[in-house]
């Protein structure tokens, strides 16, 4: 029942989900995340889980903080406080131990420039000079490391007790796809280009690969534009291929921008109002469409909706937000009745 | 769901079928150019009026600088029209390629590798130069991000103007050896009368580059070029490491200025400081934008017109109007003589009102790329349905 | 926000509001210290110098900061009106017929009001249509554009100047006499003093004219929020235009001061003197008047303690390499940005 089953590839992180197992159940747990803007706190504590294979819904009256948390998930914001655990794995919290960084980075060239000094001091001045030109080099390469931050330097931050959030792009490789508020496409690209920047994270050809057109990137493209159609046909987007992003119609691209999402084979769906300003026709299909990628492709899914028929129709579970705290949480029908849920929508009532 | 057109399907005619076919092999059609160019172009300069401006010999040469400049239009393109990412201090890496090529074949550091060799070490320690150059400028916005590389483009000249001691200052380094061709085709060293040689090779080097990035750019790097340009945020939270994306588009843009600067040194047989400064990013900006930014073989063709024309085209257009004997024109202090302009010195005038001009009426250049044309006019309605010629087939080029 | 927090919660002193002018201050203070450290007894001539390029810098910057407030846009053409403001204050005196200073005041205050009022209109109407013609059209196209067209701009003015007045150095006769006022300590000459106090003059009354009259409030409206402050009855392209006139104006002034404290100008100056304005302008925090001001002091200091050390063919890489670390690990200039938040 995954993304890999429906259509016949696999990739290499499929593997390792499967021997991950389920654990507790939870896809992703966030404890206690807050996020201040200055003065302002737009999320508060919140305690949040999402159950493997659930649609949950994050509702809430405008400003409630939901679009402040999504951002937190995908890695666009680092949070204040808290911690976020994907399949088990921290990917989002407080920075920890930031300032050790800087440590690091500045530790080799130190020492270097030290015995260079020592050299010059002790007369050996050819010796010293070899050491400045070094220790020119490893500073020029350490901030180089900085500012690319490669795989290996991040796995090896933990061992000196630093954390830094993932960033939004390594929040895709793990498994989160994510769609926007207020359409986000790559306007002047056609629909499959669209989708296929969406594959770009489990595309694995090299440069070399491309620039001397071997074999791994001619095969990987044609195979990528053929799932590329698949995942256009299954939103709906047959034969919309050559169509640019900023000539579709409005449903449609909200569908390609679901679409994609899907392309990044995540294991966890972020969508943020998908059905704003449709008409109830298309609302309908959306919530159809919803449904059967959580059926079909086992993808949990978490949703920020304003629109109650699809919170009601298509959710398992609901979670409330109003001014960045957590009021209530639970099934729909539970929610839906809650006092202080009706209080948030609609204000205190008149003594 | 789907649209189906009624309009019944036009037969391509010919021309069109030529068209397709060489859009779909795009590297076929760059081999074909380059043969035609060596072919063809010597033979233009034998007829008239071009044999009047010059020797064939003296054309060939022209031609030739022409491809340096063709190669850092080229390069420029990369990091302008694919990545959006606006370069204002190219000539950097012009210089370090070229500066490379100086230390590494001629009497200064008493080293003498041989000038293909040196177009590999030239292009690597450009390509090195752009990761460094370009890691500071990551996290900068469009107009910052300008300035910041404009800054970059002055300070390494001022450097190496001060660095007497590593760079010779503004006497430069002198005594560069030329490329040998070790008797292939009856060649051996290049020698400074003979510019076949030279032509042939830029020519080989231009061809290969272009093929390399029409590659990239129809690869999963040129699509996450596209995207950055297009939102950045959005490529991100797509899962592209704008990082490294933007970090390979400074390199790769300035590997192909080194390789220019390698062969620019050879030919010249000596670098100095002043050889490399705004006027030189300016320039391969102009042609850049000119010839149409994001379509490498427009930005080609672009950059060798412009060549031309600041070269041997203002020239000439100096002498047409002399022999019209036009009057004096005075606007207070500013007085104006027609008749002896000189035009090469308004060159950058002409550039300036040829820029402005462009960005008021055709921002996309003379000869841009589909996608860039649609981007710069948002306003219009047209649908754009525009055939994946520069998407599907491209897996066979 | 933050300011709002600091001004309820923090001391009675205005620490926040006088932030500025208390950097500035220390800036002073600090780089006193460092020319006389290198310039031993030249120190106050230094000093004071730097203190007249920084003005200078200043003058040039503010246009940068207000044009970039307003519109977003690098004028790159910015620093080539500088130098033919230079060009239109040679062109004033010549043809007056001076050729050194003037020492019957009464002539002397006549005459500069008139090369300054001369310059600085000629500027600002050459700066209102260039934005007419250049920028207006592309105010909403992507950032590559304007920008292009505005280096397309600066390479037409040079030109026309190099071409129709001189392509090589051209001496500005200097109005005012070098008459040295001694304070025993240092000595100051008479041009330092007016130079410095028209700039800090010019200065305040941009930042009164900014604060306290409609027109600046519908520029600063202008900048936050260019459709609501359109719905707010703005007019839009009048606010702009007359914001290139005054940045543009004030680039004149600049170029009166360039010949009445150096002397001498060329058709390529601007180039050199645009970056470094910029740089002053950016470091200050970009959109920020005051901020222009202080940047200019500092990009003034740094160039003269380059100079000091011996460094001074250094100290256009000096100036471009602070320019690059502000924008690295401070894009918001010391000052941070007065004006709209940049989402």
């Amino acid at each position: 029942m995954t993304a890999e089953a429906a259509l016949g590839t696999t990739t290499a992180t499929s593997a390792a989900d499967a021997a991950a197992g389920s654990g507790t159940g939870m896809i992703l747990s966030a404890r206690a995340v807050t996020k201040r803007f200055g003065g302002l706190v737009a999320v508060r504590a919140v305690d949040f889980e999402i159950p493997r294979g659930s649609i949950v819904s994050l509702i809430g009256p405008n400003g409630a903080g939901k679009t402040t948390f999504f951002n937190i998930i995908a890695g666009l914001t680092e949070p204040t406080e808290g911690v976020i655990e994907f399949q088990e794995a921290t990917i989002v919290a407080r920075p920890v131990r930031a300032w050790a960084e800087p440590i690091l980075w500045f530790a080799l060239p130190a020492v270097t420039a030290v015995i260079a000094a020592l050299a010059l001091l002790a007369g050996i001045s050819a010796v010293a000079d070899v050491l400045v030109g070094l220790t020119a080099v490893v500073l020029v390469g350490s901030l180089l490391i900085a500012v690319i931050r490669p795989r290996w330097y991040l796995n090896l931050l933990p061992r000196f007790g630093i954390f830094r959030s993932a960033r939004p792009n390594d929040i895709v490789t793990f498994g989160i796809g994510r769609t926007f508020q207020n359409i986000r496409l790559f306007a002047n690209m056609t629909s499959l280009e669209n989708v296929l920047v969406g594959m770009h994270s489990r595309m694995h050809a090299t440069l070399p690969d491309a620039a001397l057109r071997l074999r791994r990137h001619r095969d990987e493209e044609r195979t990528s534009r053929v799932k590329a159609r698949e995942w256009l046909a299954y939103v709906g987007l047959k034969g919309r291929d050559d169509i640019a992003a900023r000539n579709l119609p409005y449903g449609d691209q909200r569908r390609l921008e679901i679409a994609r999402a899907l392309a990044s084979e995540p294991k966890l769906l972020l969508l943020d109002e998908p059905t704003a300003g449709m008409n109830p026709v298309e609302t309908t299909q959306m919530t159809a469409l919803i449904g059967k990628i959580r059926t079909e492709l086992g993808i949990t899914i978490l949703l920020i909706e304003h629109d109650m028929r699809v919170v009601m129709g298509v959710s398992d579970r609901v979670t409330v937000l109003d001014h960045g705290e957590k009021i209530a949480e639970g099934t729909p029908e539970v929610v839906r009745a809650d006092p202080k849920v009706i209080e948030a929508y609609l204000g205190a009532p008149t003594a | 769901m789907t649209a189906t057109s009624t309009v019944p399907p036009r037969r391509p005619s010919p021309i069109g079928r030529i068209r397709a076919f060489f859009g779909g092999h795009q590297s076929l059609a760059i081999i074909a150019g380059a043969a035609v160019v060596l072919l063809v172009l010597p033979q233009i300069a034998l007829l008239p009026p071009f044999s009047g401006f010059g020797t064939q010999k003296d054309w060939v040469g022209g031609f030739s600088n022409a491809g340096v400049f063709v190669l850092l239009a080229v390069g420029l393109n990369v990091v302008v029209g694919l990545a959006g990412l606006l370069d204002l201090g190219y000539a950097a890496f012009f210089a370090i390629g070229a500066y490379t090529y100086a230390y590494g074949a001629s009497p200064f550091l008493n080293l003498h590798i041989p000038f293909w060799i040196m177009l590999i070490v030239g292009a690597a320690v450009a390509a090195a130069f752009g990761i460094l150059l370009g890691a500071p400028t990551l996290r900068l916005r469009g107009d910052y991000l300008a300035i910041v590389t404009l800054g970059f483009g002055e300070i390494v000249p001022v450097v190496i103007l001060n660095a007497n001691n590593y760079t010779n200052g503004t006497n430069g380094i002198t005594g560069l050896a030329q490329p040998s061709a070790y008797g292939l085709f009856g060649v051996d060293g290049f020698g400074f009368s003979n510019p076949w040689p030279y032509f042939v090779t830029v020519v080989g080097i231009v061809m290969v580059t272009m093929i390399l990035l029409y590659r990239l750019q129809d690869s999963r790097l040129g699509r996450a070029w596209v995207a950055i340009r297009e939102d950045e945020l959005a490529a991100a939270s797509m899962g592209i490491n704008t990082v490294t994306t933007k970090l390979l588009a400074f390199s790769i843009g300035a590997t192909t200025s080194g390789l220019a600067g390698v062969f620019y040194a050879s030919k010249l047989g000596v670098v100095t400081p002043d050889q490399f400064g705004f006027t030189v990013s300016f320039t391969a900006l102009a042609m850049v934008v000119l010839g149409g930014m994001g379509n490498t073989l427009g930005v080609a063709a672009g950059a060798f017109v412009i060549y031309e024309i600041q070269s041997t085209g203002l020239k000439q257009l100096g002498q047409v109007v002399q022999s019209l004997h036009l009057p004096v024109v005075a606007l207070g202090p500013i007085k104006v003589d027609i008749g002896s302009i000189n035009f090469i010195n308004y060159q950058y005038l002409l550039y300036g009102l040829a820029l402005v001009g462009m960005m008021l009426l055709r921002p996309e250049g003379l000869f841009p790329s589909r996608r860039r044309r649609q981007e710069l006019h948002e306003d219009t309605d047209e649908v754009a349905e525009f055939k994946s010629a520069e998407t599907l087939e491209a897996i066979d080029r | 926000m933050t300011a709002e927090a600091t001004a309820l919660s923090g001391p009675r002193f205005p620490v926040a509001r006088l932030r500025g002018p208390l950097i500035l201050l220390l800036v002073i203070l600090a780089s006193y210290a460092v020319i006389a450290f290198g310039a031993g007894e030249q120190a106050p001539a230094q000093f004071i110098n730097a203190v007249t390029i920084g003005a200078l810098y200043a003058l040039i910057a503010l246009g940068y900061t207000m044009v970039y407030g307003i519109i977003e846009l690098i004028n790159f053409a910015h620093g080539e009106i500088f130098m033919c403001g230079s060009f239109v204050s040679w062109s004033v005196i010549t043809t007056m017929g001076i050729t050194g200073a003037i020492t019957d005041i009464p002539r002397l205050v006549i005459v500069l009001v008139v090369v300054f009022l001369i310059s600085m209109l000629v500027m600002g109407v050459v700066g209102v249509i260039i934005e007419r013609f250049a920028y207006r059209r592309l105010r909403n196209a992507p950032r590559l554009a304007p920008l292009i067209t505005a280096i397309g701009v600066s390479f037409i003015l040079q030109n026309i100047i190099s071409v129709g007045i001189s392509n090589s150095v051209v001496t500005i006769p200097q109005l005012i006499p070098n008459t040295k006022l001694d304070f025993g300590v240092f000595s100051i000459s008479v041009i330092n003093v007016f130079v410095i106090a028209l700039a800090l003059a010019l200065m305040v009354a941009l930042h009164l004219f900014i604060t306290q009259t409609r027109l600046g409030t519908a520029m600063r409206s202008t900048a936050m929020d260019r459709e609501a402050a359109q719905l707010m009855g703005v007019n839009i392209n009048t606010t702009i235009a007359i914001t290139f006139f005054i940045g543009s104006a004030l680039a004149g002034a600049a170029g009166v001061v360039q010949g009445l404290y150096i002397g001498v100008t060329v058709f390529n100056i601007g180039f050199n003197y645009g970056l470094k304005a910029f740089t002053a302008a950016v470091l200050g925090g970009i959109g920020n008047t005051t901020g222009a001001v202080l940047g200019g002091f500092v990009i003034g200091f740094l160039e003269v303690i380059s100079q000091v050390y011996g460094y001074a063919n250094w100290s256009e890489a000096v100036v471009f390499g602070a320019l690059v670390a502000v924008l690295i690990f401070r894009p918001t200039g010391i000052l941070g940005q007065q004006l709209a938040d940049r989402a």
